[in-house]
């Protein structure tokens, strides 16, 4: 199928294939799978800003499915969703910034790998050690009650967190928080946004595990909410990009296609699983992230 | 309980199939015939496009999201 906005022969086939396992993803772990679509997008040759920016537009269509379906669910906390998208949009611009002087400074590619590397392995590296701690927690408890719950191994730093006092405090009841500074949450999407910005993406690598360990949410709350911050962040990303000639929004379109499905059947899947496995889970994705960051270290080839 | 996620396994291979007919005849009715007009959208008049980018993708998953729920029922094997 020939795309004339960016003058690319791609078969749709394989943009449907690419568009339904990244689909998948999202609506299981609330990821926006820029890791998987852009070196997927480049594998076929299409230029670098052009699978930047399409992705973007992908993962807000991929989010619009995965977030409805996760709000039929009881999965998404929209206050929450609206204060983290505005933090997210600041940071992101902050982080795009950083890169700026970064190429200015001339170490642009290798300050940006290194960082991603420490990032990616810290995060896995953290989650495996909370989420087994947590699953050997609920074992030892051995009711039906325990291993479905939520409880997490860190918890009790979560609830130092929130009884931090900076006014203004606010509730999310849809969360189960009774009091939170707002912030915190707002430091936590500024901090998202940043490394969206600095590593590209939409960061929820970062972001879900955060809303989980630092804010305190429930697992499936975290993955609905941070599809649903995605839409907007995202689709400010892809306008963005668009009016800088880098979305083939034909491309967008057809991936979608394949993610539309792919999102719904992630989303489902989660109520089978309790919030530790998710996160248990989850710890391959950044994983995937820093061996390609290495490989494109090593080999000067960027995938 | 093996007996129902057969009928769920079934009823999603047959939205499956009618998914894809639907998908393919879109490739070629709609997204075949709105490229060239979008790329000159997309040359012409950027920030027009810029929008226009928006409403298409997020338009798209609503209908898509609506469609497969719709399938789904009317197959019969509600999957949540």
């Amino acid at each position: 199928m020939y795309f004339p906005i960016s003058d690319a022969h791609i078969h749709p086939a394989y943009l449907v294939s690419v568009g339904f396992l990244i689909g998948v993803l999202g609506g299981f772990f609330g990821v926006g799978g820029s890791f998987i679509a852009g070196p997927a997008l480049r594998a076929v040759g299409l230029p670098w800003n052009f699978a930047v920016g399409t992705d973007l537009a992908h993962i807000v269509g991929k989010s619009v499915v995965a977030a409805k379906r996760h709000r039929a669910l009881g999965n998404v906390d929209f206050r929450l969703g609206f204060i983290m998208a505005g933090g997210t949009i600041v940071g992101a611009e902050g982080g795009a910034q950083l890169i700026e002087m970064l190429k200015r400074a001339g170490n642009v590619n290798l300050v940006v790998s290194l960082v991603s590397i420490v990032v990616y392995v810290s995060i896995s590296s953290f989650m495996i050690w909370e989420s087994w701690k947590t699953l050997l927690q609920n074992r030892s408890r051995k009711t039906k009650r325990a291993t479905q719950s939520d409880h997490s191994a860190f918890g009790h730093v979560t609830r130092s967190i929130q009884r931090l006092h900076l006014p203004p405090m606010i509730e999310l009841p849809a969360s189960g928080v009774k009091a939170i500074s707002l912030w915190v949450i707002l430091a936590v999407a500024l901090v998202g946004g940043l490394f969206s910005g600095f590593l590209g993406g939409g960061a929820g690598y970062i972001r879900m595990p955060s809303m989980v360990y630092v804010l305190g949410i429930p697992t499936h709350l975290a993955v609905g909410t941070d599809l649903f911050e995605i839409i907007i962040s995202a689709s400010y990303g892809t306008f963005t990009h668009a009016m800088k000639g880098n979305v083939d929004i034909l491309i967008a379109l057809v991936m979608n296609t394949g993610a539309a499905v792919g999102a719904q059947i992630g989303a489902i899947s989660t109520q089978y699983f309790a919030g530790p496995k998710i996160r248990l889970a989850f710890v391959p994705l950044p994983l995937i992230g820093a061996a390609i960051v290495i490989y494109t270290l090593i080999t000067g080839h960027k995938i | 309980m093996k007996k129902d996620t057969a009928i769920t396994l079934r009823a999603f291979l047959i939205e499956l199939v009618v998914y894809g007919m639907l998908v393919v005849a879109y490739f070629f009715f709609v997204l075949h015939f709105l490229g060239a007009w979008l790329h000159g959208l997309e040359t012409a008049h950027r920030s027009s496009y810029a929008g226009l980018t928006i409403l298409l993708i997020i338009g798209q998953a609503v209908v898509l999201e609506g469609v497969t729920t719709f399938l789904l029922r009317l197959i019969g094997g509600r999957s949540e």
